[in-house]
């Protein structure tokens, strides 16, 4: 059974507010041919589905929906292969229940 | 922005932030707190259990005035497999009582209340500034911030980092190392609402009762990893975690292991019928006592999860956050009362008072517990909790076969899928740990 092609991330992120810092993004990914191990285990440990491969087989990231848990700091940051702040004060997401 | 001088700076205005700068503008100093979020609250996640005993010391009042949700009466344990569960439930009538010991709360309401209490006490409180830096000065000590506000930086005797567990700003400074994939779980949670009456019958309450379940079983695919529903007033609190390496190691993704034990039989039944109205994610530290960092330095304290104060066996966090706030503040609070510099050494009083305090007891207790737990996940969240389900139907199944035929049956599977070495060490290794 492969339950991840069922769930829709993308519909669990509408439920949430942001406030997105639009042309600041808090999270980069370093420029890249091939992807390293611990990138490419973003594409699936990220819980908002933050981090895609695109058509010439590279990791890219869009932080729109980022709720901020810093996953991919603790695996990706150590190796250099991605650069991860706070969004600036007031940006991000917002919980109201959290 | 902020020319005046502060005696001390708090980082967040979380649950160890907001204890931190309560107690410490209660005893007269002046305190700067400052929050990324748009109130506080905003970026913070929980299941949420609120221990009543640690937020009376801040607090006494808080039971008239702070938006709790339920009071817990019950408590069940659940190991599952993927159509079943063996459960425990503790339930007592005892906990109806004047003052109940648990809660269940919603974490951002009940953060913008107990902000409203921290300044009410004096402080002065900066939502929607983030801290980017932490300012050096003479021989490494650090005397101030640095905000993505303009006007540069703040300066203060003392700055309590209370950041939570991602903690960049003591990692960027070198005061402590960065979270570690083995020491940190990543949970996935949302907010289910449904009536008020629904959720009393679902789970069998009166009033203002509440009731919470902490699962564990393969519905974490053999990571490290819990489960938790908790019962709100009017809404579901339902979220899985489970270690970060795990999830790197496996690739299970996050909102995939969510939606399973959404649709497990024993889970589905009691959110059917809701509206989701959020969801969330947050970091966990699991490294227990092991993974503490220094606490204390030149001209700074960690309290809280940035400490990785956490119980993880025990599922608490915010009482051990919100005790190390205080903690620190009254260790501050008795430097300044000496009218000496908030120097190491004279910081050192923290960790002495913390040692003492339950904080630290509790997590050396168990502080053999996270690394087994970590190394045999395979054996503890998958083949156990199969094995138990296997045997407890065994047991209530009424088919014929022979009692001692069916015992035998089951002992069989166990040695079997551990061997009789292996299910020996396991157990010792367990009570080992636990002890
Ligand atoms: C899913 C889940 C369930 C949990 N369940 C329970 C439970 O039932 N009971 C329990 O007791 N504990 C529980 N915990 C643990 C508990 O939530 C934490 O231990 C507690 O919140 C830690 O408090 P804190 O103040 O240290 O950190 P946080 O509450 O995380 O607060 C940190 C604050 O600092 C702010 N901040 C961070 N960096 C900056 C910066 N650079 N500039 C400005 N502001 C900044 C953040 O916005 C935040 O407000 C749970 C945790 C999770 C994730
Ligand atoms: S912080 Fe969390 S949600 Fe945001 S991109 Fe990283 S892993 Fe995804």
């Amino acid at each position: 059974m492969n339950v991840e092609s069922l769930v829709r991330v993308e519909d669990k992120l509408y439920y949430n507010r942001y406030l997105v810092d639009i042309g600041h993004p808090h999270v980069k990914v370093r420029a890249h041919t091939t992807p390293s191990p611990q990138l490419l285990a973003l594409l699936k440990a990220c819980p908002a589905r933050c981090y895609e491969l695109n058509d010439d087989g590279q990791v890219e990231i869009t932080v729109d929906g980022c709720i901020e848990c810093g996953t991919c700091r603790v695996i990706a940051e150590p190796t250099g292969d991605i650069e991860w702040s706070h969004p600036r004060g007031g940006y991000g997401v917002q919980f109201k229940f959290g | 922005m902020i020319e005046e001088r502060f005696d001390a700076i708090v980082v967040g205005a979380g649950m160890a932030g907001n204890a931190a700068a309560l107690t410490m503008a209660r005893r007269g100093m002046k305190v700067l707190q400052l929050e990324r979020g748009e109130y506080p609250g905003s970026k913070n996640v929980q299941g949420a259990i609120l221990y009543a005993d640690m937020m009376e010391k801040l607090v006494p009042e808080f039971r008239e005035e702070a938006p709790l949700e339920r009071h817990l009466i019950e408590q069940r344990f659940w190991m599952m497999d993927d159509r079943s569960h063996v459960g425990m439930h503790y339930r007592s009538d005892d906990f109806n009582e004047e003052r109940p010991n648990r809660y269940t709360i919603i974490r951002a309401q009940f953060d913008k209340w107990f902000s409203s209490k921290v300044r009410e006490a004096g402080v002065t409180l900066l939502c929607e500034t983030t801290v980017t830096e932490l300012v050096r000065g003479e021989r490494e000590r650090i005397v101030g911030v640095r905000t993505d506000r303009r006007d540069g930086e703040i300066h203060a005797d003392v700055v309590v980092l209370a950041e939570g567990v991602n903690g960049l700003l003591g990692t960027r400074a070198g005061l402590r190392a960065r979270p570690r994939p083995d020491n940190v779980a990543l949970a996935v949670k949302e907010m289910h609402f449904l009536p008020r009456e629904t959720i009393e019958a679902r789970f069998n309450l009166r009033g203002d009762e509440g009731v919470v379940i902490e699962a564990a079983g393969t519905i974490s695919r053999g990571m490290t990893g819990m489960g938790f529903i908790y019962a709100n007033k009017e809404c579901i609190s339902l979220g899985i975690g489970c270690l970060v390496a795990d999830f790197q190691r496996t690739s299970q993704t996050p909102y995939g292991l969510l939606d399973q034990f959404k649709r497990h039989p024993s889970v589905a039944p009691l959110i059917a019928g809701s509206e989701v109205k959020e969801y969330s994610a947050h970091l966990i530290p699991e490294g227990g006592y092991k993974s503490i960092p220094q606490l204390y330095g030149e001209g700074w304290v960690v309290v809280g999860d940035a400490a990785q104060l956490n119980n993880a066996v025990h599922r608490e966090g915010s009482n051990l956050a919100m005790t190390s706030g205080r903690i620190a503040a009254e260790a501050i609070g008795l430097v300044k009362s000496r009218g000496e510099p908030m120097s190491a050494a004279n910081l050192s009083i923290y960790k002495k008072m913390l040692d003492d305090s339950f904080v630290i007891k509790d997590l050396k207790k168990y502080k053999d517990l996270p690394p087994l737990m970590h190394t045999q996940s395979q054996n503890f969240f998958l083949t156990y909790p199969q094995l138990i389900s296997k045997a407890m139907q065994n047991f209530v199944r009424v088919d014929g076969t022979p009692k001692a035929e069916k015992e035998k049956a089951t002992l069989k599977s166990f040695v079997r899928a551990r061997s009789w070495t292996g299910l020996f060490g396991d157990a010792c290794r367990f009570a080992r740990a636990w002890r």
